[in-house]
């Protein structure tokens, strides 16, 4: 018999905080590197002054620990829980609820969570996270925190295509969804796709593309190839950053995809600003 | 170069103000969205006073993060102002002069900023960091029950600003767009 690893709920509540802080006022390293690169590639004068204003930004935020926008968003929050793992003094739940709210009342972070969204009454301190959940193998906890703005966040669609729209199909509603979101979702955005799965799992597939944040290009040189092809289609659409006009409407296109039905092509485009924001650490 | 103007404004000042004119705002402005906007319609539908009085005011769309102590303001940045847009023609019919946002807006907000010479501002969103040293002041007036969704009176100081709609309706979204697909034809 495997031997089990006991994790106190309060160790799990503490990294929550800590991630929660972390997430909020230190760009990842792949978004800096992505922004420096467009500040290289970008040929159009006041584009290039606005990703400079970006990049500034993300360096008063870290050095001054201030968040690096004021959206301090839902906080989403992915355990990878090791099946050896055994959590005590109390649910995963409320240990990573408990460590939402400590971390957006001591980092000054905003709460902008409501109970219930047609009577929208705030919660007070920003919790409930959105919580997923996945078993691994072995004795470890995984814990990463997305905290997720919505002016990108709305600007993110779903759509159950058909097998005959195709790969056409999906590249015609990734371009639609970036140029009906225009300037709104804060550019240059991150892209999430989900392509494949159900209905709610094709929209999960979106969000972890987008907070996975692959390194390098897709396993796959079909999705490889396919990623680059919407990342130069979306960055001769004009938009720019914040909008204005320029090349760079987008960084990164990002698909993941699953297994789907015979009679089915799900696809869903979640949608990043240049805050695109995870902290992780392992227990 | 930025034109250095003061808020509230002048009808003269903005009156000559362009699209795409960049602009450090000094002064004062109200923050005010999603919800203190639909209690603002409520109140002026049902012909009662807004908790204060934003004749010839500009409103801010944001929601900042909470002051730390000894800081004057926490981060603060613009929000997406399409989502204020069906109430924004009734709040221009009533007196505001000026909205500082993020993001283009419907053609009825347009059309009802041409009617009542009022301007629609941008500041880059998401740069609550850098712009948070440009609020000397936060000080809640109205609503306080919403939290960040407050009524907070700004004092600021050389807030940097893009005209995205000036008050003959141009809009520099469309414009700044178009400029940069002609400059890479």
């Amino acid at each position: 018999m495997e031997s089990i690893r006991t994790i106190p709920s309060a160790a799990i509540t503490d990294c929550v905080a800590r991630l929660c802080i972390r997430a909020c006022t230190v760009l990842p390293g792949q978004v800096v590197t992505l922004l420096e690169a467009a500040g290289r590639t970008e040929p159009y004068p006041p584009a290039q002054n606005t990703l400079r204003l970006i990049r500034q930004n993300a360096v008063v935020a870290a050095t001054k620990n201030v968040p690096i926008c004021q959206d301090t968003g839902m906080a989403v929050v992915f355990a990878e829980v090791g099946q050896d793992v055994h959590i005590a003094g109390g649910t995963l739940e409320d240990a990573v609820n408990a460590g939402v709210a400590r971390g957006y009342a001591e980092g000054w972070l905003r709460k902008s969570v409501i109970r219930d969204p047609l009577r929208r009454q705030n919660t007070g301190d920003n919790t409930p996270a959105v919580l997923h959940v996945r078993l691994t193998a072995g004795d470890h906890l995984k814990l990463t925190v997305s905290p997720k703005g919505f002016g990108s966040e709305n600007m993110s669609r779903l759509a159950m295509l058909t097998p005959a729209d195709g790969l056409e199909g999906v590249k015609a509603f990734v371009l639609e969804t970036v140029r009906l979101a225009g300037a709104n979702p804060c550019p240059p955005i991150m892209l999430g796709v989900g392509i494949g799965g159900t209905f709610e799992q094709v929209a999960l597939l979106a969000k972890e593309a987008l907070v996975e944040l692959r390194e390098g290009p897709h396993p796959d040189p079909y999705y490889a190839a396919l990623e680059e092809e919407l990342l130069s289609s979306i960055n001769r659409l004009g938009i720019g950053p914040q909008g204005f006009g320029g090349r760079t409407t987008a960084l990164s296109v990002r698909i993941k995809t699953a297994p789907t039905h015979i009679a089915g092509l799900p696809v869903a485009v979640n949608m990043g600003c240049h805050v695109t924001r995870h902290a992780t650490e392992t227990l | 170069m930025a034109l250095s103007l003061q808020s509230p404004f002048t009808q003269q000042v903005l009156d000559s103000l362009r699209a795409g004119d960049q602009v450090l705002l000094s002064g004062v402005v109200y923050t005010a969205r999603d919800a203190a906007h639909a209690r603002f319609c409520t109140a002026l539908a049902a012909g009662e006073p807004l908790p204060v009085d934003l004749r010839g005011q500009t409103i801010f769309y944001a929601g900042p993060t909470p002051t730390p102590p000894g800081k004057a303001s926490g981060a603060i940045g613009p929000t997406t102002s399409t989502r204020m847009d069906p109430y924004t023609p009734p709040l221009l019919a009533y007196g505001v002069k000026a909205l500082i946002g993020k993001g283009q807006r419907s053609e009825e907000v347009k059309a009802a900023l041409m009617q009542n010479g009022a301007a629609y501002f941008v500041a880059v969103g998401g740069c609550a960091a850098s712009l948070a040293a440009c609020v000397q002041s936060v000080e809640v007036l109205a609503y306080p029950d919403l939290g960040t969704e407050s009524v907070k009176k700004l004092v600021i100081r050389d807030l940097p600003l893009t005209v995205a709609i000036d008050t003959r309706g141009e809009d520099f979204y469309r414009e700044g767009q178009k400029r940069y697909l002609e400059s890479v034809r």
